[in-house]
């Protein structure tokens, strides 16, 4: 399937909830509704056209003007055809449903995203940090993160 | 000194009867939680397993990384310009730094939208593959520790130390290379290489197949692996694992054929699936001889991209500075593990806006809890040191 046809069928079924889309762009992506994510994930997965089954990656994008965005790189194994779904968030209430049900494989990814941007991802089975301690201050990759100038009694800026 | 025990973790607080793991579950009474790792020899790294065991059972396995974060999304979105993040992508699976720089400098290129000259793509195939030899090998050697095996992986080792002195050759370096870089190599091959190189492929095929008798068709070694983790299809597929590991599972895919980039579709080689010739397929033996399957298909790839080496140079024209329009791509490329992803968000200036590195490792890991419930301790080992993971790229 191209990603004009991807689109279509998604705008079809969720209507408003598919905000926005590029599909000419080298990689074509589609930001579809927070609210809707998860719902979209399963009709994305279980929708034998489409059958996307392989997640190859979510990343936490702060975008820097008061919105964050879980960024979904998705493959089918099946059609050999990729897509690109963004869900954009605003930084106060970062709160997207997780999608850890549908792909195993976003699991630790959507952990990663919560540990270093920031974003919530509700209905997680296990949102814990990651990469970092479990009692580090903030979200690293946030573009206003201020590095702490102590860190459990330690002085950070060498 | 109160406040102190308050903060410590749930999990260590012994209140008779409430023990909880740190995703919160609370043990039974017959249940024991034993910590393996960070530092284990079986756990290849600095990884900590959080083992809740019942007797020798495995009941469940809770991972914790992070040991090695070294934060090198955020040095890259901190660099003045983005060749200088290739040291960085170097040092991410330390293992494999050739196939690291080689999916970054691709990233780079694919957003320049700009074409590498052939002479380039030749040689960072080549270069590529001696890694995945070179990586393949120290994946089964220490395999083969794990199993309790000590020879082979000096042999491995042996056979390694071949690979690096024709990577020290070429650019001095024996781990670390900074070789492959956006639009080309730091220099051409020297005098010589394509011989040296050559003679390494002539001499590498017979002892695969002496490593072969030793460890792969060892009885004993067979009874320790065959049936052992099985990882299904469906479940690898679903986990995004990549690599051997999905390969072997029964998946026949590979990016290098599949995703091609490189030359690589204009030689002739196979991807290698499990086919549980000794148990299961996608058992830990599977995982373990399609690595070693692998490696001689690299063989083939290097002979045949050494024969069809064409004179050229070896750098694109750049703009003096680098600077891709604003926009965004994931570019994947097979690393020894599997997928090596990496997202690249440029807003126009010289260095990355965000840049998230899709490690195979990372994603790999996050499958062994799921695969290990219910096997013994000692299987556990076998299982993490099938799924190859290297630390440096799990924790980045």
């Amino acid at each position: 399937m191209t990603a004009q046809e991807i689109h279509d069928s998604l705008k079809a079924k969720f209507g408003e909830a598919v905000l926005e889309a590029k599909l000419d762009a080298p990689q074509p992506w589609i930001k579809v509704d927070p609210q809707q994510l998860y719902d979209a994930a399963v009709f994305l997965r279980e929708t034998a056209d489409l059958a996307f089954d392989y997640c190859s990656c979510v990343s936490g994008v702060d975008y820097n003007d008061g919105k964050l965005g879980a960024v979904y790189h998705l493959f089918s194994m099946v059609h050999k055809h990729k897509i690109v779904i963004k869900a954009i968030v605003p930084k106060e209430t970062p709160h997207v449903r997780s999608t850890a049900d549908v792909w195993a494989g976003a699991n630790w990814h959507e952990r990663e995203a919560f540990d270093m941007v920031g974003i919530v991802f509700d209905g997680h089975p296990d949102l814990r940090r990651i990469l970092t301690p479990d009692d580090y201050p903030g979200h690293p990759l946030r573009k206003d993160f201020q590095v702490p100038e102590f860190y459990n009694g330690m002085k950070v800026p060498y | 000194m109160l406040n102190e025990l308050k903060t410590l973790p749930t999990n260590y607080v012994t209140t008779p009867g409430e023990i909880h793991t740190s995703t919160g579950k609370t043990l039974r009474t017959d249940e024991m939680i034993i910590n393996m790792g960070p530092q284990h020899p079986s756990t290849h790294g600095v990884l900590r397993l959080e083992i809740v065991v019942d007797g020798e059972i495995v009941v469940d396995v809770i991972p914790h990384i992070g040991y090695l974060h070294r934060c090198f999304e955020k040095h890259a979105e901190y660099m003045t310009n983005y060749q200088q993040v290739i040291p960085y992508a170097d040092r991410m699976d330390y293992l494999a730094s050739m196939n690291n720089d080689w999916a970054y400098a691709l990233t780079i290129e694919r957003l320049l939208k700009i074409e590498v000259p052939q002479r380039v793509e030749y040689i960072r195939v080549i270069m590529a593959e001696l890694q995945r030899i070179a990586s393949h090998l120290i994946a089964v050697g220490t395999f083969g520790i794990d199993m309790g095996a000590f020879t082979p992986f000096l042999w491995a080792f042996r056979d390694r130390e071949r690979i690096l002195d024709l990577f020290e050759m070429t650019c001095g370096a024996r781990l670390l290379y900074n070789y492959i870089w956006i639009g080309g190599l730091s220099h051409d091959l020297p005098k010589g290489f394509v011989e040296k190189a050559k003679e390494f492929c002539t001499y590498f095929r017979p002892k695969l197949k002496e490593f072969n008798d030793l460890l792969t068709f060892n009885e004993i070694f067979i009874k320790r692996t065959a049936n052992v983790g099985v990882l299904p299809k469906d479940v690898a597929i679903n986990y995004a694992c990549s690599g051997p590991v999905l390969r072997a599972s029964g998946v026949d895919w590979d990016l290098r054929r599949d995703d091609p980039y490189g030359v690589y579709n204009k030689i002739a080689w196979e991807v290698q699936t499990g086919k549980g010739e000794m148990g299961t397929v996608g058992d830990v033996w599977d995982r373990f001889i399609v690595k070693v399957r692998e490696m001689e298909q690299s063989v083939r790839i290097i002979e045949q991209a050494l024969a069809g080496l064409p004179e050229g140079n070896v750098q694109a024209a750049l703009p003096k500075r680098i600077r891709p329009d604003a926009g965004e791509m994931y570019v994947r490329t097979e690393s020894p593990r599997g997928e090596l992803g990496f997202y690249i968000i440029s807003d126009g200036t010289g260095s990355p806006y965000r840049l998230k590195a899709r490690a195979p490792a990372f994603v790999n890991l996050s499958v062994v809890p799921a695969i290990s419930r219910g096997c013994m301790i000692a299987d556990l080992v076998a299982i993490v040191g099938s799924v190859d993971i290297v630390l440096g790229e799990v924790d980045r």
